[in-house]
């Protein structure tokens, strides 16, 4: 279809699209996503959560802030275009409206304007440098590929998203009890993972010191593709952050969904994946040799993989086995099918770019919709509205002509609704307060100064 | 000469106490010219001692030997004002020459913070405290209810380290876990709404992490610097200078050549300091910092080019098993992650592969997955990035031994230290690929067990071309090249035959 016959397309569909409500090909346009960011995508929200706070009229807010953060825009051509900055909401706007890029990325806030960085660079002094970001987390069901069988690469289905949703609980649970932050934005990546958003002031002027700290606490995965070891828990007992983990989140579900779901022990081929984590090699053939012996004898109604789960635990856990090592190795093996899998880079540096929230995905043509951490379970990558089915249904309530929000009405509005509610009111009060309370201090600072 | 004074008052009772210098500024001292280059090289040979054992993976307890061995070794001075004069002096000279690149800074700074921290453990606790409080650190011990209600946490924290809990007088600081950035990187706190529980023996984490971010504020400050006279040294291009290291730097005073460290280390020491001097300096500097890490082989000159039909012969020859296995593996999956590809790019490119060759060779291997199109979207702007022809146009250097065995390969990668991340297994059967004896195999696997990595990799060298190797093998472009030598040299010597 020539892009003349795409937009004659729309037209006529919003012309009769009451009753033809599925003509919109199921498929990523330049011309449908310039009427989703004509009409749904939420400008105003970004401004607003990006702004944090400083839009306002309050003395102390800093005008410069959101004119000095990056955007990048990858336009349809592949052409990548980094370093623009926006000086307010209508600008933003009118830029993502008129350009239409296939890709919006926020990077961080930068000392000056990173679209006169060049200027700046001319003065000598080395003064162009992020000083603010979100500290950020992406998650990729890619990095999974060794203890997914359903799927592979970029392809992702029911069986194993929940690796997914454990990643969001175990992560967003230490970054709320552990480290304290409390405005926290889970997105869907449009594709194969999700992305994770720490807004907290303190967490956005963290250094890449301590961003690296962070995803370090995170990381137990220390194998490579030669080394057999993918995962290391030493000393005695487990950190009180990986104990929590395992016993609140990943061992649940390795043994009732991981297992049974991934068929993890019912082949030769995928229990010796197992069996080879076991450091004491006559313990591994002992099992083995059950294993292979029952292999006709499986008739009982219980899943031959949780039956041969229980045998190794009890054969691993029994009071017969000594070495720290051996015992632990239950606990090793779960964490290496289920911990969350960091891309560590994207978080441990401040001028990582990522990919902002409600972007469609032009692969999939699904919107990177927000992710509700305390219902995570329920979130289904496979329903996650895409750029066709809203316009479908904007064409559908076209004709009414009450429409001052038009975005509310199709299924995106509930995910805009989510945004507002949970993730940018709270966000925006606790930074008033924060604008207000530095202002005080100053102001205070400087009465005693004077009062010398 | 005048001494530095490095005495502290105490908090708690008035009297002073010897301490470490923080090298918060510069003394006002004066040193004599050869003092000045000495003494420097005295603390690289610390500072390059603290290198070679972190890359050998040495555990805390064998650094803290290590470090106190190489301080003796090139730093005492039977009286205690000389020494803490060459231990100023010298910090300040380097700082000077390794504030120039940000690879340079960022191994100065690990190294003087690593130097910091286990000379600090040496200091009497009554030291510690004084240093703590000239920090202005302002944490109070964690109250005993407090305690009361954590005590299972932090008790789980030391069990999780092997250690167990002295709860009878244990002392906790309650700080932030940004102060911490080390102990909660290795998960060796309680953490709790964003406050680290950290013991008594670990303030020295807190302490490591103030003597850090001073020290690598005051290094960008010192660069910007030193940007001036990188200029002046590109206009002056006469070869008599790098004679002159002997000569005068600064002001020749009643025959003694002294220099001012204070005016080194301060803004204004290009305004100080004439002209002509400048030029004297920037050799002494240069080559100070090259001495010790060694060449960068960012420019393939020794062997010269290649092409892309030489690198299949020139793999199985010449190849270090690192760069072997990575090309092994582009061959096999027609792909490398991210890791793979720069270790194994930028080696190509130190090795004389030409940036249109490289992106030639990159997009043949990968085309059996990744179609040209994608190539060019998403792979080639890399490559042309790590030529020096995007972004900020900087011609990345290849990564030495020292690099790559620090480096974390994890799920899908290939790159690293084959000596130091591959299996005991899969590093046996490499090894064997490459033509070594079962002999050979036990003596490397053996330097291995020891982590000596770098003295494995040797083995390997020499046992392949038959050939000793006595400098070691410090960087994967060096053993392409000596390789490549003592091939030549074996041609040769037929053809002369």
């Amino acid at each position: 279809m020539t892009r003349e016959e795409a937009e004659n397309g729309i037209d006529d569909m919003v012309i009769d699209g009451a009753q033809q409500a599925n003509a919109v090909p199921d498929r990523f346009d330049a011309n449908y996503l310039r009427i989703y960011y004509g009409k749904l995508f939420p400008h105003a929200d970004m401004f607003k959560w990006l702004s944090y706070g400083h839009d306002g009229k309050h003395p102390a807010c800093d005008k410069s802030y959101f004119g000095r953060r990056e955007f990048s825009f990858t336009l349809e051509n592949d052409i990548y275009i980094r370093f623009q900055s926006f000086n307010s909401a209508i600008e933003l706007e009118n830029s993502i409206k008129e350009k239409c890029p296939f890709k919006i990325d926020i990077g961080p806030v930068y000392s000056v304007d990173p679209a006169k960085r060049h200027a700046y660079a001319q003065s000598g002094d080395n003064v162009f440098t992020p000083v603010e970001r979100e500290l950020v987390f992406d998650i990729d069901i890619t990095d999974y590929d060794d203890v997914r069988y359903c799927c592979t690469g970029a392809d992702v289905c029911l069986q194993c998203w929940p690796l997914m949703t454990i990643a969001i609980k175990v992560i967003d649970t230490a970054l709320r009890d552990d480290f304290g932050f409390n405005h926290i934005l889970w997105v869907y990546s449009g594709r194969r993972g999700v992305h994770c958003w720490v807004c907290d002031g303190k967490a956005r002027r963290l250094t890449n010191e301590q961003r690296a700290a962070i995803a370090d606490y995170f990381r137990v995965y220390k194998g490579n593709e030669n080394s057999h070891k993918k995962i290391s828990l030493p000393g005695p007992v487990l950190h009180p952050f990986l104990a929590r983990s395992y016993t609140e989140v990943l061992k649940g579900f390795f043994e009732a969904k991981m297992l049974p779901n991934q068929n993890l022990l019912s082949s030769e081929e995928r229990y010796e994946k197992i069996l080879e984590m076991i450091p004491d090699a006559s313990v591994a053939s002992e099992l083995r040799g059950r294993w292979q012996e029952n292999k006709r004898a499986s008739m009982s109604k219980d899943d031959i993989n949780l039956v041969r789960w229980d045998q190794l635990k009890s054969v691993l856990q029994s009071g017969k086995q000594k070495t720290q090592g051996i015992r632990r190795c239950v606990e090793e093996i779960v964490f290496s099918f289920t911990y969350p899998r960091l891309d560590m880079e994207v978080s441990k540096h401040m001028n990582h770019l990522l990919k902002a929230p409600f972007c469609v995905h032009p692969k999939t043509g699904r919107v990177c919709v927000p992710i509700d951490p305390n219902n995570c379970d329920e979130f289904d990558p496979t329903i996650v509205p895409t750029l066709s089915q809203l316009l479908e249904e904007l064409n559908r309530e076209g004709l009414r002509q009450d429409a001052d929000n038009e975005g509310d009405r199709t299924s995106l509005g509930e995910s805009v609704k989510f945004f507002r509610t949970t993730f940018l009111q709270p966000l925006l009060k606790s930074c008033k307060e924060g604008i207000e309370s530095s202002y005080n201090a100053k102001l205070q600072q400087s009465k005693n100064a004077l009062s010398w | 000469m005048e001494v530095f004074q490095s005495h502290r008052k105490s908090s708690s009772n008035n009297v002073s106490v010897s301490t470490l210098p923080l090298y918060r500024s510069a003394p006002p001292l004066e040193v004599r010219l050869e003092d000045f280059e000495l003494f420097a090289m005295d603390r690289l040979r610390v500072l390059k001692g603290i290198s070679d054992g972190l890359g050998r993976g040495k555990k805390p307890e064998e650094m803290e030997n290590l470090v106190a061995d190489l301080w003796k070794e090139n730093m005492r001075h039977p009286q205690a004002n000389e020494e803490t004069n060459k231990d100023v002096i010298s910090h300040f000279v380097l700082r000077l020459v390794y504030c120039r690149t940000e690879e340079l800074r960022k191994w100065f700074l690990s190294m003087e913070t690593t130097l910091f921290r286990y000379r600090f453990r040496f200091q009497s606790s009554e030291a510690q405290r004084a240093l703590m409080s000239e920090f202005k650190l302002p944490y109070k011990a964690v109250s005993n209810a407090e305690f009361e209600c954590v005590k299972d946490k932090l008790n789980q924290v030391a069990r999780s380290m092997g250690q167990t809990l002295a709860a009878v007088d244990a002392v906790f600081y309650k700080v932030p876990f940004e102060e911490v950035p080390e102990l909660v990187a290795g998960r060796r706190v309680f953490i709790y709404k964003g406050h680290a529980y950290v013991a008594m023996n670990q303030v020295v984490s807190l302490v490591v992490t103030q003597f850090r971010s001073y020290l690598s504020k005051a290094l960008i400050l010192t660069n910007s610097i030193e940007y001036v006279y990188k200029g002046i040294h590109k206009c002056t291009k006469t070869p008599c200078y790098r004679l002159s290291i002997k000569a005068l730097i600064f002001c020749k005073q009643d025959d003694v050549y002294q220099v001012s460290i204070c005016n080194l280390a301060c803004r204004k020491w290009t305004s100080t300091v004439r002209e002509q001097e400048k030029d004297r300096l920037a050799p002494i500097v240069e080559a100070l910092c090259t001495r010790y890490l060694g060449p960068d082989y960012s420019q393939p000159n020794e062997v010269g080019e290649i092409s892309v039909k030489d690198i299949d012969r020139i793999a199985k020859t010449s190849f270090p098993l690192c760069m072997r296995h990575l090309f092994e593996k582009v061959r096999e999956d027609h792909h490398l992650k991210h890791g793979g590809r720069m270790q194994l790019g930028l080696f190509l490119k130190g090795v004389g592969l030409k940036l249109d060759d490289a992106l030639a060779f990159w997009k043949a291997e990968f085309a059996p997955k990744v179609s040209a199109e994608r190539f060019d979207k998403e792979y080639a702007y890399n490559i042309r990035h790590n030529y020096g022809r995007e972004g900020k146009r900087t011609d990345y250097t290849p990564y030495s031994c020292q690099k790559i065995i620090s480096s974390a390969p994890g799920v899908g990668d290939h790159h690293g230290c084959p000596y130091r991340h591959f299996s005991e297994e899969n590093l046996r059967a490499a090894l064997v690929r490459m033509g070594a004896s079962s002999r050979v195999v036990e003596e490397v696997m053996d330097k291995v067990r020891n982590r000596h990595y770098q003295l494995a990799c040797t083995l390997t060298f020499e046992a392949v071309h038959g050939s000793s190797c006595d400098a070691g093998i410090n960087h994967p472009n060096q053993y392409f090249i000596d390789s490549q030598k003592i091939l030549q040299s074996k041609v040769d010597g037929i053809q002369f035959t």
